[in-house]
């Protein structure tokens, strides 16, 4: 079990503002960390690793990390870190940069072969894709067996193919270690894949706090479809407008009245919704 | 010409390669911690530290002569071997400091905090993951501080005399000969002194092009 209360005064882009964080995480729990950027998602983990002061305490079952007093070095918290850009060591083969950090060479060709890396371990680092890079790195911090495994956003460097193929590799990782985890992360996917308890923060302050699907599925239930969207531009066709709106990857067109296109303004974001029907899925 | 050739005395030379090579080593070993911490630091001593450490670089080395000079006749240093690796030493400090600086600025921090997770020391982030990944700014280091205290003069001038097989380094030999207008002797010295320096910088240069090819850095 881990018990955070820290607070920290941050200089954001957005301000000054106030992180303030309570909490307790249960042993082998995988918690995402969502929220918009300069929420103060990647300073907690940074305070949580020790990389940062903050005030206040962390404790990790029967050990202090920091209380009031003293701040246990991040050399002995016994953490694993993956970092968005990888942050593997350029001049050491994949094999060494697991190796470097704990000398288990069973472990590490263990590690090696769950994420198909073994064949590659000979090889350095920039001789690999940005998929193999984060592999390496997601190794290399489990073969510490951490007693907390942090990640800051580890997969939105990647392609989504990628992205899924790696989500699979930490879901495995996961269960064979259990080790407690907090993932930062902005995709709603790869949090209701992997997480069980989603944080919300805000402006320094966890403003929502649950399971995946409570938080993730705003239609909750009913039959109905609603995304957020930027509209880009309204067109006028005949009698009839057409607005642009994009919506993640994809650009759709919607036909709007007079009225409605009065009121909506070029650049806002806005809600998509339909109801009553009855979708259709199909494999790709 | 030949006959000038036979009777050449190599010994400035020789003197002057040992003074770069000990002050090379000494000012190595003296700077990678002085760099490392000046690249951690965000302390407000710094600017300080930085600020004398690279007045060598503006200072006439007459100025910097001066000082040294009043200080060892104090304590029996001036004009001899010794006084002038000491004095050398100070000369050509930031031609070591500013480059491993810098690359250890160029560092990903990240991968510093991957070594620092992982439950290693500064000491061994240092050795095994931060020096291993600035070779080009390292060899940078290393040669222009050895040119650089091969081609120095004024401090040696002031600091060292001319004392045959003590202090008589190359570029005091040059200006010697031409003093005497013994000008097929300083052509000979200089044309190796351009040669020496010309090769150097090259093999610099062309390691560095390769490092960079094979992505070798970052």
């Amino acid at each position: 079990m881990i018990k955070i209360d820290i607070e920290k005064k941050l200089h954001g882009s957005n301000g000054a503002m106030n992180l303030n964080i309570d909490l307790i995480i249960k042993k082998g729990d995988f918690v995402a960390l969502s929220g918009k950027s300069g929420s103060g998602k990647t300073t907690l983990l940074r305070i949580l690793a020790g990389l940062e002061s903050a005030e206040g305490s962390i404790k990790i079952d029967n050990e202090v990390w920091q209380d009031k007093k003293n701040s246990l070095a991040v050399q002995k918290r016994g953490i694993g870190f993956v970092f968005q850009d990888y942050a593997l060591f350029p001049n050491m083969t994949v094999e060494q940069n697991l190796l470097f950090v704990e000398k288990d060479r069973g472990l590490a060709q263990h590690l090696l072969e769950i994420t198909e890396l073994w064949e590659l371990k000979d090889r350095l680092p920039s001789t690999l894709s940005g998929g193999q890079k984060q592999r390496v790195s997601l190794c290399r911090a489990f073969i510490k067996r951490p007693k907390l495994l942090l990640l800051d956003e580890p997969l939105s460097a990647l392609d989504p193919a990628m992205r899924s193929k790696l989500q699979n590799e930490i879901l495995t990782l996961h269960r064979e270690f259990e080790t407690t985890t907090i993932m930062v992360s902005h995709d709603p996917a790869e949090i209701y894949r992997l997480a069980s308890r989603v944080l919300v923060l805000e402006q320094g302050n966890i403003v929502d706090d649950g399971v995946p699907k409570e938080i993730l599925l705003k239609t909750s239930g009913s039959q109905k479809f609603s995304f957020e969207g930027e509209l880009l531009d309204i067109i006028k066709v005949d009698v009839i407008y057409v607005a642009i709106v994009a919506i993640g990857q994809q650009l759709v067109e919607v036909v709007i009245s007079k009225a409605e296109a009065k009121y909506l303004a070029v650049g806002q974001i806005v809600n998509l919704s339909t109801k009553a029907f009855s979708p259709i899925i199909k494999h790709i | 010409m030949l006959e000038t050739l036979q009777n050449l005395d190599f010994t400035p030379f020789l003197l002057s390669f040992k003074l770069a090579g000990l002050t090379t080593l000494i000012l190595f070993i003296i700077s990678l911690p002085l760099a490392w911490y000046l690249s951690q630091s965000s302390s407000k001593v710094k600017p300080w530290i930085e600020a004398i450490t690279a007045l060598p670089i503006v200072l006439p080395p007459s100025v910097l002569g001066f000082y040294i000079l009043i200080v060892f006749a104090n304590i029996d240093l001036a004009f001899s071997f010794t006084g002038l690796v000491i004095a050398s030493c100070f000369y050509s400090l930031p031609f070591m400091v500013q480059p491993l600086q810098g690359g250890f600025e160029s560092l990903n921090k990240n991968m510093l905090e991957a070594s620092y997770i992982s439950g290693k020391s500064q000491l061994l982030t240092l050795f095994r993951v931060a020096l291993p990944n600035i070779k080009p700014a390292l060899l940078t280091a290393l040669i222009i501080t050895f040119a650089h205290t091969v081609g120095e003069f004024g401090v040696v001038l002031m600091i060292g005399g001319s004392i045959p097989d003590e202090t008589k380094v190359a570029s005091i030999a040059i200006y010697e000969m031409v003093e005497i207008m013994d000008y097929d002797t300083a052509h000979i010295y200089s044309g190796i002194m351009v040669l020496i320096s010309f090769v150097v910088l090259l093999s610099v240069y062309i390691f560095n092009h390769t490092q960079k090819k094979i992505g070798g850095f970052h």
